[in-house]
């Protein structure tokens, strides 16, 4: 892919979840956070692309570690945050 | 660039992802938003299978069965309380992964791909890196493993910047020389890790949030540099994303602790001011203008509105079950109850809202520190649960002290403050608390677990005695 259009798209994200994060209130920092953090697992993708056309034995074993990291990562951190905001209750329905 | 299926699906998924971060932005559809986020990974991960027909190589399948299981059981076993190792730990995973990632592809495909990919390449290993090994640090610290002042070492400082100059020397040589690629990918990783571990043992807990807030940025940071090396946009603009929320998170958390990024990454940490004053324990001096208030009970049981303010202390003697047992009594007594939360009060950004969710009340009654500040001078009366930094009046009067200038909560306005903190040593700044002194305010040290469920019993029998002398 084109580097500069890369560099597009990086700068277009970086803005966009700026201005879409910065409406957050601190009362959902935690899960946002824990949300924010189980995204950054994305990188599970890369590491299927590289292990997938990994030549070398111990490139490959390296990989499988990665996507076992990146996968721990997207699913405890989707998980607990799951938890987390599964505690968040209204009150009003009790008043 | 083209319109292919790669992107058009590619796209669609950052796009519904932005969708999830929107909801995020409230605790009704929050829930909702983030079980979207986690379909569209899982969307994610499923594309780049079949797509590249790779879905029946059983190295990739058992490495992704093997990584979700293990982190269902790493979070099926953790309790509230320690979710903020758990996300530490995790952002160090997604770290280490976007370091090998790089690695990988240097190792392989070092001197074929253009001089771009391989300095993504660079960059993602040295990000990652330090990621791994820093977030493993904080969690150690957070769990109790490792020391949780900060450590220094022998020119701490100097260390630190002489590996960031031969790093960022790799990474431009490692570029633009051809040959000893592997060699250059090794050091990056081998100094990238020991940057993360010098970087992080020096942090101290209250200084946690940010650490913590800047390490979720960095791991944001690897995986979208990494997206560069490999050529894939999701990762780009996910990374890029998850980058900027740190970010503004670090933000929030150094204004509100009144620090400088820059203090925190160079390390001036409040240790010196710390280091004079726990060695002389602080004695409160009942001067004339101190006197002992001992209808404290009757002042909350005559109370019309009264405010919380949960700190660290909470959380480490397990008060909340206590808090909410103190929250139930006063709502049952009809009164006006809220919390007050300070943005940096705990170790990581939120923390006290998780914690008093964690124990069923409800969101509405958690107040942050804008809404609820110019509340405090109409407030009858102010229960402090293991917070002391953060509602030091010091900070608006006391110039040249390290939390001058710190937005605190404005405690000192109330009509009166019962203090339930475990003793009257100043927090983690290092500066004593002038609000000890106040003469409408009643210290009742120990252990908050225990302090409260005391209060609670003395707040029944006093009412009940009253009501026995009323017939």
């Amino acid at each position: 892919m084109n580097n500069s259009i890369m560099i597009l798209i990086f700068i277009i994200s970086t803005v966009a979840g700026y201005k879409l994060i910065k409406d957050v209130p601190s009362l959902l920092h935690t899960p946002l956070m824990s949300g924010m953090n189980a995204f950054s697992g994305i990188t599970v993708v890369g590491a299927i692309l590289t292990t997938a056309s990994a030549a070398a034995l111990h490139s490959k074993i390296l990989g499988a570690i990665a996507i076992i990291l990146a996968m721990i990562n997207v699913v405890g951190g989707f998980y607990i945050t799951d938890r987390m905001l599964g505690k968040f209750k209204s009150g009003l329905k009790d008043k | 660039m083209e319109l292919n299926i790669v992107n058009i699906v590619s796209l669609v998924i950052i796009l519904i992802c932005a969708a999830d971060i929107k909801l995020m932005s409230s605790p009704k559809t929050a829930l909702v938003g983030n079980r979207i986020g986690a379909l569209s990974m899982l969307a994610a991960i499923l594309f780049v299978l079949i797509y590249n027909d790779i879905i029946t190589i059983p190295l990739l399948l058992v490495s992704l069965i093997i990584g979700a299981f293990i982190g269902i059981l790493f979070t099926y076993k953790t309790g509230g309380v320690k979710i903020p190792q758990l996300v530490a730990l995790f952002n160090g995973f997604g770290g280490g992964a976007s370091l090998i990632v790089s690695f990988i592809l240097l190792l392989e495909q070092g001197s074929n791909i253009d001089t771009f990919a391989r300095f993504t390449a660079f960059s993602g290993a040295i990000v990652g890196g330090l990621t791994f090994s820093g977030s493993l640090i904080a969690a150690g610290k957070l769990e109790g493993i490792i020391n949780q002042k900060p450590v220094t070492i022998k020119a701490h400082s100097m260390i630190t910047s002489l590996l960031l100059i031969i790093l960022l020397a790799i990474m431009i040589f490692g570029t633009v020389i051809d040959d000893y690629i592997v060699t250059f990918a090794s050091g990056a990783t081998v100094l990238s890790l020991l940057f993360g571990v010098i970087f992080a043992i020096r942090i101290g807990g209250a200084d946690m949030p940010i650490t913590i807030s800047l390490l979720n940025s960095c791991s944001g940071l690897a995986a979208s540099v990494c997206g560069f090396a490999v050529g894939d946009i999701i990762l780009i603009s996910l990374g890029a994303i998850v980058g900027a929320s740190g970010l503004i998170l670090t933000q929030i958390m150094c204004k509100a602790m009144n620090r400088s990024l820059w203090h925190i990454l160079t390390g001036s940490t409040y240790r010196k001011v710390i280091d004079s004053s726990t060695e002389t324990i602080v004695e409160i001096k009942s001067d004339g203008a101190k006197k002992e208030v001992h209808n404290y009970l009757e002042i909350v049981n005559k109370a019309k509105n009264i405010i919380i303010v949960p700190g660290y202390g909470m959380a480490l003697s397990q008060a909340q079950e206590q808090v909410k047992l103190l929250f139930d009594y006063l709502i049952g007594k009809g009164k006006d109850v809220r919390f007050a939360i300070h943005p940096v009060a705990g170790r990581m950004p939120g923390h006290m809202n998780v914690l008093l969710a964690e124990v069923d009340i409800p969101y509405e009654y958690l107040c942050d520190i804008d809404t609820i500040n110019p509340e405090f001078a109409s407030t009858d009366v102010v229960i402090v649960v293991g917070a002391c930094d953060v509602i030091n009046p010091e900070a608006i009067t006391a110039q040249g002290t390290p939390i001058y200038g710190m937005p605190i909560l404005r405690v000192h306005e109330a009509k009166h403050v019962i203090v339930c903190n475990k003793d009257t040593k100043p927090g983690y700044s290092g500066v004593e608390n002038s609000l000890y002194n106040k003469s409408n305010v009643t210290l009742l040290l120990g252990n908050a677990a225990d302090t409260l469920a005391e209060l609670i019993s003395q707040l029944q029998n006093d009412l009940q005695s009253d009501t026995v002398l009323q017939d």
